[in-house]
């Protein structure tokens, strides 16, 4: 299955493991333990948050860190930026259409 | 005036809301969003224009157009009405195609709703609300725009993501 950012933010799990991450990357455990979920149930979101190219993973030490992969979230950021510019724009010279109508 | 520009995108529901309040009656501004020759001279970003070569709007009829660069670069869109409210509102599926209107098996597609709403002193409020079937479309739409608009805001997201 392809998995895009909309399946990642698609459940509130998720959203509220990306707003974790937003703040620190976490370990397994101590990302866990903000949920009443089971470790398990966590680690299969981590999974898809993952493969949608949101979360990666990274060895510090002795532990693995999930990290929030920004750079994928501000692309989203940059689509919707450009989408909303041009729409400004259109609607600006439709307005200029309307004065003259 | 305040013409109350809103856009609003709800990724979890894939949806997103674009609104802005007119100085013209709804009768006018309908007609500005189904009629081509008008339609034309504002859905093109500048220095790109808009160029229509099939438009029947009727449900299950298409408008088939193209933005055309200052090069004579054409990028064909096919939208497609399912729904017409007379001076109310109306649906349509949009797709980009060939010039024949032909579009690529599985190609990515976007829904849009417009609703015309009158208000008070004889302006009008439209309401937009597209439904991207997921991330790759709301990329290739956002892009579509974009490669359509300004050559200084090409560098500046080179820039931008040159920071990264």
């Amino acid at each position: 299955m392809r998995r895009d950012v909309f399946q990642a933010i698609a459940d509130p799990t998720r959203r509220a493991i990306i707003t974790l991450l937003v703040i620190q990357a976490m370990t397994p455990q101590a990302l866990a333990e903000h949920f009443d979920s089971t470790r398990q149930a966590i680690s299969k979101h981590i999974k898809i948050l993952t493969e949608c190219e949101v979360v990666t993973q990274k060895q510090t030490g002795r532990e693995n860190y999930y990290h929030l992969n920004s750079i994928k979230m501000k692309e989203i950021d940059i689509w919707l930026e450009r989408f909303r510019k041009l729409w400004e724009d259109r609607f600006d010279q439709l307005d200029n259409v309307l004065k003259d109508l | 005036m305040t013409n109350n520009f809103v856009f609003e995108a709800d990724m979890a529901a894939k949806t997103i809301h674009i609104s802005r309040e007119f100085n013209a009656p709804v009768e006018k501004v309908w007609r500005a969003w189904t009629e081509p020759d008008l339609i034309e001279k504002w859905i093109a970003p500048k220095p790109w224009m808009a160029k229509t070569k099939l438009m029947d709007f009727t449900v299950g009829g298409i408008w088939l157009y193209a933005m055309v660069s200052p090069e004579g670069q054409k990028h064909w869109t096919r939208i497609e009405f399912t729904e017409i409210v007379n001076g109310d509102s109306f649906s349509s599926i949009n797709m980009f195609s060939d010039e024949d209107g032909n579009t690529a098996a599985g190609a990515p597609k976007s829904f849009t709703e417009t609703k015309f709403s009158p208000i008070e002193g004889g302006r009008t409020k439209v309401d937009v609300l597209k439904t991207f079937t997921d991330e790759a479309t709301i990329k290739m739409f956002a892009q579509m725009g974009f490669r359509e608009g300004t050559i200084a805001g090409y560098s500046q997201l080179d820039e931008l993501l040159a920071s990264e």
